[in-house]
């Protein structure tokens, strides 16, 4: 029992980090722009795909630079080229703007890596156990991610809580008009802050590929999350991004390593309509509800704290 | 206070607008019932059913989108639940020998569709905007995600199937040629859209539009935007469920695909690529969406990829949609000056159309280096043969991209100018833009 609350521990704070190098660029991104990039997770997917391809290349280190300034310069260009035309349009238009791109973008990858998972390797280098906890070995890759993810998080907060540019980015995430009326040159600002989110979604991608599943479908099935993680930590607060984050990679960590049901808690009564279609009801454990646990919490918390954790906008 | 109210009633509509008004439902009423005999081979039939069922699911989905400015990423989990609803109902009625007629099966879809909307839209129309946006995908993945947990009622990975000719039959009518699931459809598609035409003309559709335009003032006047949203939920939610079921009888099944992202996705195309500005937008959008991907998946293998450039394309260059872009030309029109742009149109599609076959170039280039590789590089695609493997060719593509998109530029900005120039002669005799 120690064992499973270690290692579930471990792996949920390991993976809410992940999540949350997505979820700060992501929250960022909403705040300035005022658009919630619907193509975030396309850009973990590229991150994850180009650190693949580069690795296969020039070897891991250098994909793990190279892959997430390519997916920035990306980003970058997004902004610059595509959501600054739509912006006139309206939010409504960037947002499908954004989603249009992550259906494009799941395409083209598809086309060029095809529908079936790459062989994305761990780096040799990091190839062993790290250290072995009742009897389970925990792979040091796997605190090399962790401690990736940790830099990058005290970086980010060293980055805004000193950096002129973060003194701006944070006065943008309450005031994004007084910013721009200041007289801040909004448009670099923007697109800055658009490269930088996109490609700590990427560096999320390169880390994760080869611990997960490098496969086209990985943006599809990790936006949802991510935006989850958003409306659940608050629309635009980066404090509760960090702790919606935490919250889904250990929730849904430690449920995976549970097996109870409702059959099993109280299968003595097993009453009649237990054998009717609601068996799956039933029996279903807690292990397979587990992806849709995140979104079990989304409507709890929208039941009962609607502008989220830490949220204090309405829109 | 007499004269006010008289003032600010709209004016009774003269006979001539009235024989408009009805002319215009009864040619599309006529245009239903022709349409089968002009066009009567089975294809052309399951065609029109497939573009029958898309047009009430866009319709449906402008009602949140367009009329109440809701951007919904989940509008498919009422459309799933009443198909399967609708195809539970068909084994219920046909094993129970009920006396239910299967034209009146796709009411039980829509009143699941209402139901589910009923339940799950009070929680996400709290919020509007963004956040709607993103609750309606969460919720979607949910729905999307329990349908494959709870086998027993949705089959998990293979559905439901049921057998259409074993209800209650009216008239004699077994429901099993493709020529009375097209008549069924068709009836069902026009009541749909009276009602659905209808619910714009009423003060709740109203209310709506002015909940789309602003909320706050809304709540000034004494309404609460979250019930108005929520109305407007619960009616989307219904006709999506007509439309699941409708599509659940044509196929004789539901399976999790019918709840899933892409047919959420697919319909946001559909209605955004025809227009949300007009009523009659989503229906031009599910005409050419549908026709669109049954063409298109002949063509070429990569027709995803095609249909998301579109969409982009539509959202950058054109939000009005297909009836936002017809739509604008209507002032030039009334105002005799529409033969002054269309020169210029016709310079800018030139440079245009050398881009777009420049950028199929590629894509189809590409397409054979990974997805079909080793095959003969000499490929066809949209009926043209080229070689892909050949240096010309690359440079062709390049040259086609360079060149359209230099001159598209310069063509386009000509065309604004003339539109302007037109726009202004046309206000000059009194057409109001």
């Amino acid at each position: 029992m120690l064992e499973l609350i270690v290692i579930s521990t471990l792996n949920g704070v390991l993976f809410g980090m992940l999540l949350f190098l997505m979820a700060s660029g992501l929250t960022v991104i909403f705040s300035m722009l005022g658009v919630l990039n619907f193509a975030h997770a396309s850009f973990y997917m590229l991150g994850a795909f180009f650190g693949f391809q580069i690795s296969r290349w020039f070897g891991f280190w250098p994909a793990l630079l190279i892959a997430p300034l390519l997916a920035g310069v990306i980003g970058a260009g997004v902004e610059r080229f595509g959501l600054r035309r739509v912006h006139k349009n309206g939010h409504v238009a960037e947002l499908l703007f954004t989603f249009g791109l992550a259906f494009a973008i799941e395409e083209i990858v598809q086309i060029i890596w095809g529908k079936s998972p790459v062989d994305f390797r761990v780096p040799t280098l990091l190839d062993f156990p790290a250290f072995t906890i009742f009897s389970t070995n925990y792979p040091a890759f796997k605190m090399f991610m962790l401690a990736v993810s940790i830099v990058i998080f005290v970086g980010l907060l060293v980055a805004l809580k000193k950096t002129r540019i973060g003194l701006i980015v944070q006065a943008a995430l309450t005031h994004p008009h007084m910013v721009g009326h200041l007289g801040h040159n909004v448009g670099r600002i923007f697109m800055l802050v658009f490269g930088v989110g996109t490609a700590l979604a990427a560096v999320a991608g390169v880390i994760a590929g080869p611990a997960l599943v490098t496969q086209s479908n990985m943006a599809g099935l990790l936006g949802p999350i991510l935006f989850v993680v958003v409306v659940v930590g608050g629309l635009g607060s980066l404090p509760g991004a960090f702790a919606a984050s935490l919250l889904i990679g250990l929730v849904q960590t430690f449920a995976v390593s549970m097996n109870g049901s409702l059959a099993g808690a109280f299968g003595p009564l097993s009453p009649d309509y237990a054998a009717t279609w609601l068996s799956d009801i039933w029996s279903v454990t807690i292990a397979q509800i587990a992806p849709i646990m995140p979104y079990l919490l989304l409507v709890l918390i929208l039941i009962f704290r609607p502008m989220g954790l830490l949220g204090t906008r309405e829109t | 206070m007499s004269d006010l109210a008289s003032t600010i009633a709209p004016p009774q509509p003269v006979a001539a607008d009235r024989l408009k008004f009805y002319g215009l439902w009864i040619a599309v009423i006529v245009a239903l019932l022709v349409m089968p005999k002009l066009f009567s081979s089975g294809g052309s039939l399951t065609t029109f059913s497939l573009i029958g069922i898309s047009i009430i699911f866009a319709l449906s989905y402008n009602i949140l989108l367009g009329q109440t400015g809701m951007l919904s990423f989940g509008h498919a989990v009422y459309y799933g639940l009443g198909g399967f609803l609708a195809i539970h109902a068909i084994n219920i009625v046909a094993r129970n020998k009920l006396a239910i007629p299967l034209p009146l099966i796709p009411l039980i879809g829509g009143l699941t569709g209402l139901l589910f909307a009923a339940l799950l839209g009070w929680v996400s129309t709290k919020r509007s905007g963004t956040a709607f946006a993103m609750i309606s995908l969460g919720l979607a993945e949910l729905v999307a995600s329990s349908a494959l947990i709870l086998r027993t009622f949705f089959g998990g990975e293979a559905g439901v199937s049921a057998n259409r000719t074993k209800v209650y039959r009216l008239f004699d009518w077994s429901f099993g040629p493709q020529i009375q699931i097209y008549y069924l459809v068709a009836a069902w598609t026009l009541l749909a859209i009276i009602a659905m035409y209808a619910l714009t003309r009423t003060p709740l559709g109203r209310m709506c539009n002015a909940v789309r335009d602003n909320p706050e003032r809304v709540q000034f006047v004494g309404y609460d935007p979250h019930m108005i949203r929520y109305l407007a939920f619960c009616f989307s939610g219904f006709f999506a469920g007509i439309a699941g079921a409708l599509a659940a009888i044509n196929f004789e099944i539901a399976n999790s695909a019918y709840l899933g992202a892409v047919q959420s996705g697919t319909v946001l195309f559909a209605t955004y690529i025809g227009g949300i500005g007009f009523f009659i937008g989503p229906i031009v959008g599910a005409i050419f969406v549908t026709l669109l991907s049954l063409g298109l998946s002949d063509l070429t293998p990569v027709w995803q990829l095609y249909f998301g450039l579109i969409f982009i394309a539509v959202v950058v260059f054109a939000p009005g949609g297909i009836t936002g872009l017809l739509m604008m030309h209507r002032p030039l029109i009334r105002g005799g000056t529409l033969a002054q742009v269309l020169p210029s149109y016709a310079i800018a599609f030139v440079p245009t159309l050398a881009m777009v076959v420049g950028l199929m170039m590629v894509i189809e280039t590409v397409v054979h280096y990974s997805v079909s590789h080793g095959n003969s590089p000499n490929i066809r695609a949209f009926g043209i043969s080229f070689n892909a493997a050949s240096p010309v060719t690359w440079a062709l593509a390049a040259a086609l991209i360079l060149g359209g998109f230099y001159l598209a530029r310069i063509s386009w900005a000509r065309v604004a100018l003339a539109w302007d120039d037109a726009l202004t002669q046309a206000r000059g005799k009194g057409i109001a833009a």
